[in-house]
């Protein structure tokens, strides 16, 4: 075979073989990756045991510890439809009433039962820009 | 003031403007006078970027409320060193710190090149000042640092309790400059794809950028890790976060393009690839900015909300496809000098090791971007949390690691069977002795940290070797003593031997986090005084509260609740800790009362760490205040029933004693606090490791030497005979 030949069958298979792998770990995250949710969709059809990842605001006065568990209630962003939060663990530090937080829920009878320490907050850089201009 | 500083941004897009059109017509015409007048629009962009910053700076500084900026993320009680930090945590401040660094680091460049690469250097003027001519537009049309307001508060927002920590002050400008600097590379590349110059000669005159925005980077990333384990009461130093992400992504690329214009300087191979990777860091680098200014991972809302969103996207999306476009027209003059002689040679260990940072990268991109792109595909957004970030790094860092042992060892161009028995044979044996002594240490069920720990002392073993050979080899020839001759040997080939210490820091560091993550200890728990639990061999007791008032610059700063803890190890006294819990007032005095507004705030943990060579030992707390409740309803009742009676005097007495009134209440019948306890083996050790890995750095980027001039004219000289024959 000629050097020019050899070289794009080389090219060809090193190709195929890059975008098969690439193919495989696309494919793999849509099976893998937990749906994103606000609670008013979640009100409006969740299967009870699926993994959802709730996003929404923490509303106002919800927060109750009791044990190492806590419950609050969690709205949409822009205010809405609230639904229940049961969770256990650590609670990041910039965790507040009102603040929006991302958790993993799964729906337990009439609440949602969060994976421990599932729950995250923004980046503190976030906040900073956050009162003026919205 | 504020007008000086606007004219000053103005001025800059002008003069910005004016120097691309100089650059740009005085190359294509060649016309000396234009290009050296667009040239010194460079310098006068710098001098009228670092006029503006020194501006905003000294308005933190004078409390200049009337200031936007100022008024919203600085306040009269925010301590000196913060107030300095504070202008680049905001959105205007940190673009304007951007385009203060891109404009030093486009200076410093145009300086040392100023007798070299003639051609070229016009057009990577002009890319910089089209960097620099975005972000001043930017300032100038949407984000303006210098916006007056119409009244002026007498008191300013304070910096975000979150971000008062020493890291604020260096975490940011270091990850700029890293970003900022991978633009000097980047603009040299468009450069001499433009003027199809595409020898190595761009390469190497920015060598020592793409080095230093390397240091840069890393240092930025590694003080972000910090800072998240030690501070923020997360627990941890990694969480594949949007924000984490995007510096890790050009941080990838900009390491593969390290190693692989070696290639392309010693044999003259892989040209494409190499443009290639350095134009995908710069946009990274864009991208990275992107992110985490606009806000768009956060939530797609986010994005129609921030005024940065679609100009970045249009400047994006234009560098990408100029990038492709520049590249496939050039692609005749890019073809490689040399083929592949053998795969077993360092060029396709180099090869390989390319192959996996870019496969990490598109691994990161499409998790970190995966919430986009199942809404755009599926409808439906959804993201992937770390075990599916690990599911792929892991297995792709540890082959990455082995490969940064191997590569040093194997010949360029063919190697022989001789060359491996003699190189390979002492690392391999370590490995092997590694291997044994941990799995009969029984650490044979975590099979990927073993892994890792097996390869990291073939690396190890690797780099050692090199040392001790060179070093034998120059006592051979110029009869020194050890430490000298080892120190020669570093001294006449800091690159190389940067380079390998590098490796073995990076080793370390990745023995640091495997052990760290497959080997740690969690409890959560929630103790009353008195109480114990254990973690790990660990048995900690929480022995006493403690609460107090802490004032700043004269003022109330915060209240803290924390807990006295001891911890011990078969019985014996190990240390003592006090996790504790700061609770800043918000500002909102009229919706949650003069007391209750300190509970309403931010809060930020003071986490307890013991740092060990073997064990980090690390507790952070969390009070119970729901008990202190009725407490402060009560005092809040006072106060408003009391509002307007007391003088102002007066009023801050009684807070102050009514706050007091609480810690001690708290001291008295504390409630029991929640606890989360981590005991991680070998933590310590990434940070050595990753202070080694920057001395290696430091030492490979480190200007000049005893002979660097003269070594610099010959190798030149060499290139350019061996240039000739090739031709012959």
């Amino acid at each position: 075979m000629d050097p020019s030949r050899k070289r794009q069958v080389r090219l060809v298979v090193a190709l195929t073989a890059a975008i098969c792998l690439a193919g495989a770990l696309m494919i793999t995250t849509f099976s893998a990756a937990s749906p994103e949710r606000i609670p008013s969709q979640l009100i409006a059809g969740a299967e009870p045991g699926k993994t959802y990842k709730l996003g929404g605001k923490v509303v106002d006065g919800s927060v109750q510890r009791s044990g190492d568990t806590m419950t609050f209630e969690m709205k949409d962003p822009k205010g809405g439809a609230t639904v229940p939060v049961k969770y256990a663990g650590a609670v990041p530090d910039p965790f507040r009433e009102g603040r929006e937080v991302v958790v993993t829920v799964s729906k337990q009878g009439n609440t949602y039962v969060a994976e421990r320490d599932s729950l995250v907050t923004k980046c503190p850089s976030k906040f900073t820009a956050e009162p003026k201009k919205s | 003031m504020a007008a000086f500083g606007s004219a000053c941004l103005i001025l800059t897009l002008v003069v910005a403007l004016y120097g691309i059109g100089a650059s740009l017509v005085g190359a294509s015409r060649g016309r000396a006078d234009l290009v050296a007048s667009g040239r010194r629009s460079v310098f006068a962009v710098t001098g009228l970027t670092i006029t503006a910053f020194v501006l905003l700076e000294s308005m933190f500084l004078r409390d200049d409320f009337s200031n936007e900026v100022v008024a919203t993320h600085s306040s009269t009680t925010t301590p000196l060193f913060f107030k300095l930090a504070a202008a680049w945590s905001s959105q205007e401040g940190s673009l304007l710190l951007w385009l203060l660094l891109l404009s030093i680091w486009s200076s410093l460049v145009l300086f040392l090149v100023r007798r070299r690469l003639k051609d070229v250097t016009p057009y990577a003027t002009a890319v910089l000042l089209g960097f620099a001519a975005f972000f001043a537009a930017l300032m100038v049309f949407l984000e303006p640092p210098f916006e007056v307001l119409p009244v002026v508060p007498t008191e300013g927002t304070g910096l975000n309790p979150l971000l008062r920590h020493p890291s604020m002050m260096i975490h940011p400008p270091m990850l700029y400059s890293g970003y900022t600097l991978f633009a000097i590379p980047f603009a040299f590349a468009i450069a001499a794809l433009w003027v199809r110059r595409v020898d190595a000669e761009w390469i190497r005159s920015t060598r020592r950028f793409a080095l230093a925005a390397w240091i840069f980077l890393s240092i930025g990333i590694l003080l972000g890790a910090r800072w998240s384990y030690a501070e923020l009461g997360w627990g941890g130093y990694w969480a594949w976060d949007p924000v984490e992400n995007a510096s890790l992504m050009p941080w990838l690329i900009g390491t593969a393009f390290i190693h692989s214009v070696m290639i392309q300087e010693k044999r003259g191979m892989l040209k494409v690839w190499n443009v290639t990777l350095i134009l995908a860091t710069g946009i990274l680098c864009l991208l990275g900015t992107f992110l985490v200014r606009s806000g768009i991972l956060q939530s797609i809302h986010a994005f129609g909300a921030s005024t940065l969103g679609v100009p970045f996207i249009v400047l994006i999306t234009v560098l990408i496809f100029g990038s492709i476009w520049l590249v496939t027209s050039r692609r005749a003059m890019l073809r490689s000098e040399h083929s592949l002689d053998s795969l077993w040679s360092r060029e396709s260990v180099f090869l390989a090791n390319n192959i996996v940072f870019v496969g990490l990268c598109l691994v990161v991109w499409w998790g970190t971007f995966f919430p986009l792109i199942s809404e755009a595909v599926t409808g439906d957004p959804a993201s992937v949390g770390p075990p599916w970030f690990d599911r792929y790094v892991v297995p792709l860092t540890i082959i990455l690691v082995l490969l940064s042992g191997i590569a040093p060892l194997i010949a360029w161009r063919r190697g022989t069977l001789a060359n491996a028995r003699r190189n390979l044979l002492w690392p391999t044996a370590t490995a092997a002795v590694a291997l044994v002594v941990l799995l009969v240490a029984g650490i044979g069920e975590r099979p990927w940290a073993l892994a890792m720990f097996v390869v990291a002392a073939f690396v190890l073993a690797a780099v050692v070797q090199e040392f001790w050979r060179g070093t034998v080899a120059r006592r051979a020839m110029a009869d020194e003593s050890v430490p000298v001759a080892l120190a020669q040997l570093v001294r006449r080939n800091r690159r190389r031997y940067g380079g390998y210490l590098v490796h073995a820091g990076v080793a370390i560091l990745f023995v640091g986090v495997a052990a760290s993550s497959a080997f740690q200890d969690v409890v959560d728990t929630r103790l009353q005084v008195g109480e114990t639990t254990q973690v790990g061999a660990y048995d900690v007791t929480y022995v006493e509260p403690v609460a107090r008032l802490v004032i700043a610059n004269d003022d109330l700063e915060r209240i803290e609740f924390g807990a006295k803890m001891r911890v011990e190890r078969d019985g014996e006294y190990v240390t003592t800790m006090t996790p504790s819990r700061g609770f800043y007032p918000s500002r909102a005095v009229v919706a949650f009362g003069p007391i209750g507004r300190f509970f309403e705030g931010e809060a930020t943990s003071e986490v307890g760490l013991r740092a060990g060579r073997l064990r980090d030992v690390w507790i952070a707390m969390t009070p119970d205040i729901q008990q202190l409740e009725p407490i402060i309803e009560r005092g809040d009742r006072v106060f408003s029933a009391a509002a307007g009676k007391l003088s102002p005097e007066l009023e801050a007495t009684a807070l102050a004693t009514a706050l007091r009134g609480i810690t001690t209440q708290y001291l008295e019948d504390p409630p029991p606090a929640t606890f989360r306890m981590h005991v991680s083996p070998l933590v310590s050790w990434m940070w050595i490791g990753a202070i080694l890995a920057l001395l290696g750095g430091l030492t490979a980027v480190w200007p000049g030497g005893p002979d660097a001039a003269g070594r610099r004219v010959r190798a030149g000289y060499a290139a350019r005979v061996a240039q000739d024959l090739g031709r012959a």
